[in-house]
């Protein structure tokens, strides 16, 4: 789960990370009434979305007056934000960052990951700060450091100061890059983060660090234990489409193709859409209806497909185990049924009372094809949404 | 004997009394040898008790020392999974097997952090289990589809693995040993550890190694197989249409930092001998053209 900036800061001021100050706002009026309530004679204003590369689309502006501060927020505010996160369409801006301007002398990247290989969490940090990391790391990959704590003895001083000193960080403000770093990790274990970003980490012309910036990303097994972070979604960041799955347990994400899919296992799901490529067509969605699916929820799976303009054809793929096919085949019909489907259904059925799976789909009296095996199913949808 | 298990193991389950414990645990002793392997049950505050026959003891240690058992197959929900893994690592088990889906990442660490030095193999968590054809099956698999052979298969993914056992099935390709490894970022048992675990089992002439987006340990996994597989190898990656950034389903299913893509993953396996295929429905069809 991701939150705003602005959220990201509050998080990271709560374990000791110095920030600029700052204040989100919904509104133009709220934008100049938060400048003057901070005070000084330069703001930012920032775009609050999800996506990364606000800078860069126009969404962070800084401003020298209020009357500057009005205008800006007045073009930001409303906006289809578009960065390469975004996608073509953009993201709305709803929400505003005003926050007090810092003298920057220098800026830095860090950021604390998990390491899969080494099964541990890994401090990642960089001179190169402002840049999309993965630039640098396919770039100048010895310009990212890193450290891999260990999680009894936490983030040593020593280690802290080691990494600041290689990508430069002056003596004088190594002390307060240990609570940058310290604070940085501390908040991604406490808080069950999955990444927790600061880009850039910046040196102000009175040696001070700062986070200009804060992202994190949660671990949505995790949320049930972290009622002030659930508190942070923001529903209007996320695609109605995966909202409204997540409500039935059904895994969705919507892809540019013309092919529905409704596979059980997330493996099966993802092999499901790259069949479909293989044989020249493109899935319109990944879809995992899980092990238990109910009728209910192939209902769902099926009304979720059917909202895509572009859906020319559905192909359902089950493998059945613990979920017998049978069951599938009664919800799929059911499903067919209540739902009035209006594109060709492609079904393919295999494992657990397969042969009665199979004959409740013949009886049916719905127009549905039978697929024999995987590459069968897949070459009869292909030719199904291309009209064929 | 296959790899992991045989029809001579004693196992235990973590979690039996709940429904999934339960449901499972009627197949997995109603399969093969299921009656005689699956010899305990443990749900803290229930000992004394018992479920299809199968006694419930307080604790891991207590099961151990009163049945033998030296395996464990967990069922217990996510938010508590991870201490019941530490618990049969403390008591010594020589495998556990954690089928739980939506363990938090960082508990996981933990618990790893706490098996190093420790003898106890983990497979899982976010996994269907393993088994070995008509001796022994752990796990939520469904039985019928395998039979007896000389064909090893591992998978990150649960229907995927059905999918691929039931190509070599129907090809009249039995298999040695099944393992899922299971889904998740933060892990036991490893491509690799599976692969070296069927390289040297005289059992097991050939591989079906399945994998999908995220990390890189199917690329560490095929450089270990260039310099040390005996055995041939046929390779498939689930994902080479999913988009980055998004967790495909799996908590450990995502391209993100520029790594982790399938098609990356593929070039590696290729370069390193592995004979893949882009095309999931052939997975047994290039087994069979490979060892026939």
């Amino acid at each position: 789960m991701k939150i705003h900036e602005y959220q990201g800061k509050e998080i990271l001021r709560q374990f000791g990370v110095p920030t600029p100050r700052g204040i989100a706002c919904f509104s133009v009026d709220e934008a100049v009434a938060a400048a003057q309530q901070l005070g000084g004679s330069v703001w930012v204003v920032k775009a609050q979305i999800h996506a990364g590369g606000r800078g860069k689309g126009g969404g962070v502006k800084v401003a020298k007056s209020l009357d500057q501060v009005r205008e800006y927020a007045g073009q930001i505010l409303g906006m289809q934000l578009v960065t390469h996160q975004t996608g073509a369409e953009g993201q709305k801006v709803r929400r505003l960052l005003i926050e007090e301007g810092a003298a920057i002398v220098k800026e830095y990247y860090v950021a604390a990951v998990i390491d899969r290989s080494k099964q541990r969490v890994v401090l990642m940090a960089s001179s190169e700060g402002g840049m999309d990391i993965e630039h640098v790391a396919a770039h100048t990959p010895e310009k990212i450091h890193k450290i891999w704590i260990d999680p009894v003895a936490g983030l040593t001083d020593a280690e802290s100061d080691d990494i600041s000193r290689k990508i430069g960080i002056p003596e004088a403000a190594l002390v307060e890059a240990r609570d940058v770093l310290k604070g940085l990790y501390r908040a991604f274990v406490e808080k069950d983060a999955m990444l927790a970003e600061i880009n850039p980490l910046v040196l102000t012309g009175d040696q001070h660090v700062r986070a200009l910036d804060a992202k994190f990303n949660f671990d949505s097994n995790a949320l049930y234990r972290r009622p002030d972070i659930v508190a942070y979604r923001d529903l209007d960041e996320e695609d109605p489409a995966e909202i409204e799955a997540s409500k039935f347990d059904l895994s969705y994400i919507p892809l540019d193709g013309n092919i529905g899919c409704l596979v059980n296992g997330a493996g099966l799901a993802m092999a499901t859409m790259d069949i479909i490529k293989l044989y020249g067509g493109s899935p319109a969605n990944f879809l995992d209806v899980g092990g238990g699916a109910t009728t209910e929820k192939v209902t769902e799976a099926f009304k979720l497909m059917l909202k895509n303009p572009n859906l020319r054809a559905i192909l359902v793929n089950i493998f059945g185990g613990i979920m017998r096919c049978d069951v599938i085949a009664e919800g799929v019909v059911a499903a067919a049924r209540e739902v009035h489907l209006n594109v060709p259904l492609v079904v393919r059925l295999e494992g657990t009372n397969v042969e009665l799976g199979k004959k409740i789909l013949a009886d049916s009296g719905l127009p549905i094809i039978s697929g024999s095996d995987m590459a069968d199913a897949a070459e009869k949808v292909v030719a199904a949404a291309k009209g064929n | 004997m296959a790899i992991l298990i045989n029809k001579n193991t004693r196992v235990m389950t973590q979690g039996m009394t709940g429904k999934v414990g339960q449901f499972h645990t009627i197949n997995s002793k109603a399969y093969a040898n299921g009656a005689q392997c699956f010899v305990a049950g443990v749900t803290p505050g229930k000992a004394g008790q018992s479920f299809e026959g199968i006694p419930i003891y307080n604790s891991v240690k207590d099961a151990k020392a009163q049945t033998g058992a030296t395996v464990s197959v967990i069922y217990v929900p996510p938010p508590y999974a991870a201490a019941a893994i530490d618990e049969a690592v403390e008591a010594d088990l020589d495998l556990v097997i954690c089928i739980t889906e939506g363990i938090p990442v960082h508990d996981m660490l933990k618990t790893r952090y706490k098996m190093q030095g420790k003898r106890t193999v983990l497979i899982g968590p976010n996994c269907p289990g393993l088994i070995t054809p008509e001796e022994i099956k752990i796990g939520i698999m469904p039985g019928h589809i395998h039979k007896k052979g000389r064909i090893g298969v591992v998978s990150r993914s649960g229907t995927l693995t059905y999918e691929a056992v039931g190509q070599l099935s129907a090809l009249g390709l039995g298999q040695s040993s099944c393992v899922g490894i299971g889904g998740d970022p933060i892990n036991g048992l490893k491509h690799i550890d599976v692969l070296k675990l069927f390289n040297d089992d005289p059992e097991t002439d050939a591989v079906i190694m399945v994998g999908e987006i995220g990390g890189t340990d199917e690329e560490e996994c095929a450089r270990w197989i260039k310099d040390n597989m005996r055995k041939p190898v046929v390779g498939f990656i689930a994902g080479i249409t999913a988009p980055p950034g998004k967790r495909m389903g799996h908590a450990g299913a995502i391209i993100s930092g520029g790594q982790g893509g399938a098609e990356d993953k593929l070039a590696v396996m290729e370069e390193c001998g592995i004979h893949i295929t882009r095309n999931p429905a052939d997975m047994g069809k290039v087994m069979r053209r490979l060892i026939s």
